[in-house]
């Protein structure tokens, strides 16, 4: 640390600080001394895109709190409030909404990114669990604030999701009660679902912290998924990534301002402009896009699973599943013990990667449509479809969703050919070796 | 610990004679530490659970002279849905012919109902807390003429026992009590 201390071009005051309290010398360590790959490509855009996304949520929602009323009778009618009479409201309100739809987005192709150039893989196993810690925190915290409009959407949705909780042997139904603070989701769930929502992005920001300070300790993975050899393989962070991050995140904001500008419903559901109504659910009730493929997993597991001792019955082996998707990528580190990184330099797995992000796109497809209808997809307009069942497809997508993780990455780690890697980043050429 | 000046001015330093002793302290106070934190939460993690007035609210008293032969009424008991519906000579018939051994849940209609034209059960579907279809002439009651969740596709009887989909139980029926011939209360 002694050789990164900080030597301001100016004196003076930022002198006197720094002496006392070292942000200066901490920006500087983190950000001008901080050595960046130099081969980082857009995919490595999105961890900053979130990070900026999670800011402008942060300060959309705390707007948005000081018009809402958290009560069953008044909550509907104060979000139209905020959409009809309040000053910019339906600006602010249409920005978080959509910002969450864009945060997940993000979210994904960062994981997705991840997966492909094995970011997950030593010495950055913490840094993964807690991006993991990360995603689950935002999905209760995206769950939460759907529910607070108090439409028909918030009501149903947080209904089955609590509901979920009763699968528990024995104490489930005490746990939902629990919940719920009553016999079903009302006034007391929605009080608590609306501290929680305003808790929670907080302790998002704590993991955040922890995520990057982790990152910073071995640095960023990169394309070639090869350590840093010398010097001239990187980078300043400042300015050569904060302009490309810059860049990225002018692009990122043109399309959620294209959603809230020009199809500020597009990505929500009309019932939830209808107020909540316990007494009648409505025909078709669909998670959020983010959810739907997990959702799709919960609903995949429609038999009972016999173990001998005990019969595990369909409703908690798809709490179990659905849970476990998630869960599973906490083991990923261990499961894919190939030494080698980055899917460009491994024949088999490039391809696994593939089915295994078709086989999430298809859960998601899946999670929008009945279970018993036949499956389709809308590609290039034409709608597209086989005569399979739904739930047909979610089982098999289940289970190669699973299977990559637990099967074929232990396997591949044993059986996949490790290829000659480059020497370095500078000298990407595989031939360098030789001295060229 | 690691300069001798501190070691030697500062007793809690010292090498312990006896670790053992130091370990077990460590422990014990840990412990005491977990224990009065697990009881300072207690009392938020309680304040939780169903207050007082929430708890109140849970009887509701259904006037069954307007519901006629065939037709279900639905009314509200604790936040949820209750069907108290006025079954028909068929669906009795047909709640009562049924092989109980194949059933999901095993129940015979008889211990389902306290008269069999009245049946009472609450209108949340058991898989994941959805309100069944049914109530209406014209809705959807299912494969089996009694209920169906549009949510994932559950299929109850017309004695509300679950007998297709994901729904692991029958339809529960609340504790009830006939007042008088035309009136009931739940709860």
């Amino acid at each position: 640390m002694a050789s990164t201390v900080y030597n301001p071009n100016t004196k003076g005051w930022k002198e006197w600080l720094d002496h006392r309290l070292p942000v200066f010398t901490f920006m500087d360590h983190e950000l001008n001394k901080y050595p960046t790959p130099k081969n980082l490509n857009y995919w490595w855009n999105f961890g900053s895109l979130a990070g900026i996304t999670l800011v402008i949520m942060i300060m959309t929602g705390l707007f948005l709190a000081m018009h809402y009323t958290s009560s069953t009778t008044l909550a509907f009618n104060s979000v139209e409030r905020i959409m009809r009479d309040v000053n910019g409201g339906w600006l602010i309100r249409y920005v978080h909404a959509n910002g969450a739809s864009m945060f997940f987005m993000v979210v994904y192709i960062h994981i997705f990114r991840g997966l492909y150039f094995g970011s997950y893989k030593p010495p950055r196993e913490v840094l993964w669990a807690l991006g993991v810690v990360i995603f689950l925190l935002m999905m209760a915290t995206a769950f939460m604030g759907y529910v607070l409009p108090w439409g028909q959407m918030s009501f149903w949705g947080a209904t089955v999701i609590t509901n979920l909780f009763s699968a528990i042997p024995v104490i489930g139904d005490t746990i939902v009660t629990w919940l719920w603070g009553g016999f079903s989701v009302d006034n007391p769930t929605l009080t608590r679902f609306f501290a929680l929502h305003f808790l929670m992005p907080f302790l998002i920001v704590g993991v955040v912290i922890l995520h990057i300070v982790a990152l910073h300790r071995f640095g960023s993975n990169n394309p070639l998924g090869i350590d840093i050899k010398e010097k001239k393989d990187t980078i300043p962070f400042h300015p050569y990534y904060t302009i490309k991050d810059m860049y990225g995140l002018g692009v990122f904001l043109c399309i959620w301002a294209a959603f809230v500008f020009y199809a500020p419903n597009y990505l929500g559901h009309p019932d939830n402009y209808t107020p909540a109504n316990p007494m009648v659910t409505p025909a078709h009730i669909v998670p959020e896009w983010y959810f739907l493929p997990f959702y799709a997993i919960l609903r995949a597991v429609d038999f009972n699973i016999p173990l001998g001792f005990y019969t595990i019955e369909a409703k908690l082996g798809g709490v179990i599943a659905m849970f476990g998707s998630i869960l599973v990528l906490f083991a990923l580190p261990w499961l894919d013990k190939h030494p080698v990184r980055s899917a460009r330099f491994r024949p088999y797995y490039k391809w696994i990667y593939w089915t295994w992000i078709i086989a999430f796109v298809t859960l998601g497809q899946t999670g929008a449509l009945l279970p018993d209808q036949p499956f389709y997809f809308i590609f290039f307009g034409h709608e597209v479809s086989f005569g399979i069942k739904t739930i047909t497809v979610a089982q098999i997508s289940t289970f190669w969703y699973f299977f990559v993780f637990l099967g074929v990455m232990p396997i591949l780690s044993k059986i996949e050919p490790v290829k000659a890697l480059p020497y370095s980043i500078s000298n990407p050429v595989l031939t360098a070796k030789e001295g060229k | 610990m690691a300069t001798k000046k501190t070691s030697s001015s500062h007793p809690a330093a010292d090498a312990p004679k006896d670790p053992t002793k130091r370990d077990f302290l460590a422990m014990a106070s840990g412990a005491v530490a977990v224990a009065g934190a697990a009881g300072a939460a207690w009392p938020l993690l309680d304040s939780l659970r169903p207050a007082a007035d929430v708890l109140a609210l849970s009887t509701t008293e259904v006037d069954l002279s307007k519901i006629p032969v065939g037709q279900s009424l639905t009314v509200m008991w604790r936040g949820k849905p209750v069907f108290v519906k006025h079954r028909t000579e068929e669906e009795i018939a047909a709640a009562k012919d049924v092989n109980i051994s194949q059933l999901p849940d095993p129940e015979t209609d008889d211990v389902r109902v306290k008269k069999p034209e009245w049946l009472v059960t609450v209108g949340v579907c058991t898989h994941l807390g959805c309100v069944p279809t049914g109530q209406g002439m014209t809705d959807n009651k299912g494969e089996f003429n009694g209920w169906f969740c549009p949510c994932h596709g559950s299929a109850y009887d017309t004695s509300g026992r679950i007998r297709k989909g994901p729904a692991p139980k029958n339809l529960v029926v609340p504790p009830y009590a006939f007042l008088n011939d035309t009136t009931i209360k739940i709860g």
